[in-house]
């Protein structure tokens, strides 16, 4: 994985500290033009990953790469797959078979459905992969090294202990689509003590770690042990710590850190785009000496 | 160690077992649903003691308290059920669907010194629990006006019918999203008194309300507007707002930002004349074990404290579930 990702969050309205800013985006981005400017500024600026969820308008940009195959040779998506919304919008309206039945493709769900009959480890495995295959749909052509589990089903699983699920996840996604897994998680440290009990080696893990400990559950300490003492390749996210901390002591706190792979952030504007790109160069540079 | 289980493993249930799965002061001891293919997947992958009927589970596992997160139609009788047995409850939102059903089991739980509490989670909120510290403290001066809002994208087309789209099974705007705005202008404010006029909207649905308008009057004298819509879908997600008009400011807060503005500078430490802005951020607690926002874990941190007598099972018990019940039937018969 390179040292910076770009995120998606700011393309879809989502930002976790305030509702208007977040109309803002929702208004600046409601062309696709728009987003693509954006992503093209950031390979300008030398990041040629992109990690983003599985949201319907992804497919439009992913239309838009592979339109242009020049433009986008050595560009990478890392997708994160569920957009959680639509499913939870629909599990409110339909409940959690209800909304299986709408989102499994094919047959396979209808006859597995018919009452009565008992469902065994290999169904859900099926259903998994159904519905992996689904979300990568979108994605055919385009280079996609690492697929990432969205963090509230990471969670979901972890909490109910369902860790078979989360290792089915990494085996199918090595096998099928010959990428590496990778798990978002409020979770860091348990997770990382579940998939190595599970045989999951050196795992990729994209987690919330920054300066003031937000969305870094069990704290700030246990979080800062676990990257010294654990073989992972984490992703940092939410690094600004939904905007609580100033940028340059943000990334400085987050470059001093072992087994940081790599730097995921969002932004809407070239200037912003450069200015924490610099800031990782620059930390990342002084650590070296 | 707390022997719990949990009836119902819909959307809620489940969040509910797997925040849950992370303590380790509790015990999951049973999961009751009539979904077969929950039950399965939870025996399977997740090693949970499955059962069908609650009555069998209760008497198989014998739980400390029993999490139930079943539709709202089902709540009275099986809370009732619950307390008879000597069980704690934790149930989910809303409480009951009347009042009268509500204030039984109000009686009930207190009279078997039963915890009690009901999953108004914006009340775990690091932003709301500000606004109600603020409101307390007085320095908004005399609140005049409130707004209690809540948007979001649940019904933005016309669809067949759920029990969600059904009035006698606690489905509709009112009983499932106004009743967090409700719930909180309750506790921050006043309860509900009277309202002086309410408009109930089907925009897509059928048989229950989209949307809900209505002016409100407190106990306490204040009043202000209500004013809750499911189908708008300009919010990703639900989204609810507080605005409180004072003397001496006025304030405006969401879950994840509180806007303040005081007349003057000594209103109340750590605010200043003006505008004020607070974040979640600097709002909230860290949970240790995150699923789906902290207020979720918190509330579940809360009642499991409040069985070990370690809090004082004042926050969302029954008595203020049924407070908001009341409203919503006060807001109900104001359409008459």
């Amino acid at each position: 994985m390179e040292r910076i990702l770009f995120g998606d969050n700011q393309f879809f309205a989502v930002n976790h500290i305030s509702d208007s800013k977040s109309r803002e985006q929702s208004i600046k981005f409601k062309d696709d033009s728009a987003i693509m400017k954006v992503l093209d500024e950031s390979i300008d600026c030398g990041i040629k990953t992109f990690m983003c969820t599985t949201h319907d308008r992804i497919a439009n940009v992913c239309d838009l790469v592979r339109a242009d195959p020049e433009k986008y040779k050595d560009f990478k998506i890392f997708p994160c797959m569920p957009y959680a919304h639509k499913y939870a919008n629909a599990v409110t309206e339909l409940g959690i078979a209800g909304t299986l039945k709408e989102y499994v493709p094919g047959n396979f769900f209808g006859s597995l459905f018919k009452g009565g009959m008992a469902y065994i480890s290999k169904d859900f495995e099926a259903i998994m992969e159904l519905m992996i295959d689904a979300e990568m749909k979108m994605f055919k052509g385009i280079n996609t090294p690492v697929i990432f589990l969205q963090n509230v089903i990471t969670d979901l699983l972890l909490g109910l202990r369902a860790y078979d699920m989360l290792a089915a996840f990494h085996a199918y996604i090595k096998k099928k689509y010959n990428a590496e897994a990778g798990f978002i998680t409020m979770n860091m440290p348990k997770l990382v003590t579940v998939l190595e009990q599970a045989g999951i080696l050196n795992p990729i893990v994209c987690t919330s770690i920054n300066k003031v400990g937000f969305r870094m559950s069990g704290g700030k300490a246990v979080y800062e042990e676990t990257l010294k003492t654990k073989k992972i390749r984490v992703v940092a996210m939410q690094v600004l710590g939904g905007g609580a901390i100033a940028p340059k002591e943000a990334i400085e706190y987050i470059c001093g850190l072992p087994n940081i792979e790599s730097i995921l952030f969002g932004a809407s504007s070239r200037k912003n785009i450069e200015s924490t790109t610099s800031f990782i160069k620059q930390f990342d540079e002084q650590n070296k000496n | 160690m707390y022997k719990i289980a949990i009836i119902g493993a819909g959307k809620m249930g489940l969040s509910h077992l797997s925040i849950l799965g992370g303590y380790a002061n509790t015990d999951i001891v049973g999961v009751c649903d009539t979904s077969k293919m929950v039950t399965d997947f939870l025996t399977k992958e997740c090693k949970f003691n499955c059962f069908s009927d609650y009555n069998k589970m209760i008497a198989t596992v014998k739980p400390d308290a029993v999490i139930v997160a079943v539709p709202t139609k089902f709540h009275y009788t099986i809370i009732k059920d619950l307390l008879q047995n000597n069980i704690h409850v934790f149930a989910e939102k809303p409480f009951c669907l009347t009042y009268e059903q509500s204030a039984e089991l109000v009686q009930l739980a207190e009279k078997n010194k039963l915890i009690n509490q009901v999953g108004y989670h914006n009340k775990f909120i690091g932003t709301f629990k500000e606004v109600k510290r603020i409101a307390e403290s007085g320095a908004l001066g005399d609140i005049y006006h409130f707004i209690g809002e809540s948007y979001g994208p649940v019904v933005i087309k016309k669809k067949a019918d759920t029990w969600r789209s059904d009035p006698a099974e606690g489905g509709g705007c009112l009983l499932d999203y106004a009743s967090h705005v409700i719930d909180l202008i309750n506790d921050i404010l006043s309860p509900v008194k009277a309202s002086k006029g309410t408009l109930l909207k089907s925009i897509y649905s059928g048989k229950v309300e989209d949307a809900v308008y209505s002016l409100l009057e407190l106990q306490s004298g204040q009043t202000g507007l209500l004013s809750v819509n499911w189908s708008d879908e300009t919010y990703r997600k639900m989204s609810t707002s507080i605005t409180l008009v004072g003397t001496k400011g006025k304030l405006v807060s969401d879950a994840n930002e509180l806007k303040v503005y005081f007349k003057n500078d000594d209103a109340l430490s750590g605010y200043s004349k003006g505008w004020n802005v607070k974040y979640i951020t600097d709002l909230q607690e860290g949970v240790d074990f995150y699923l789906r926002g902290e207020e979720y874990s918190a509330q579940l941190d809360y009642f499991v404290k409040a069985l070990s007598g370690e809090v004082p099972n004042t926050i969302n018990n029954f008595a203020s579930a049924a407070n908001t019940d009341n409203a919503i039937s006060i807001i109900k018969k104001s359409t008459k």
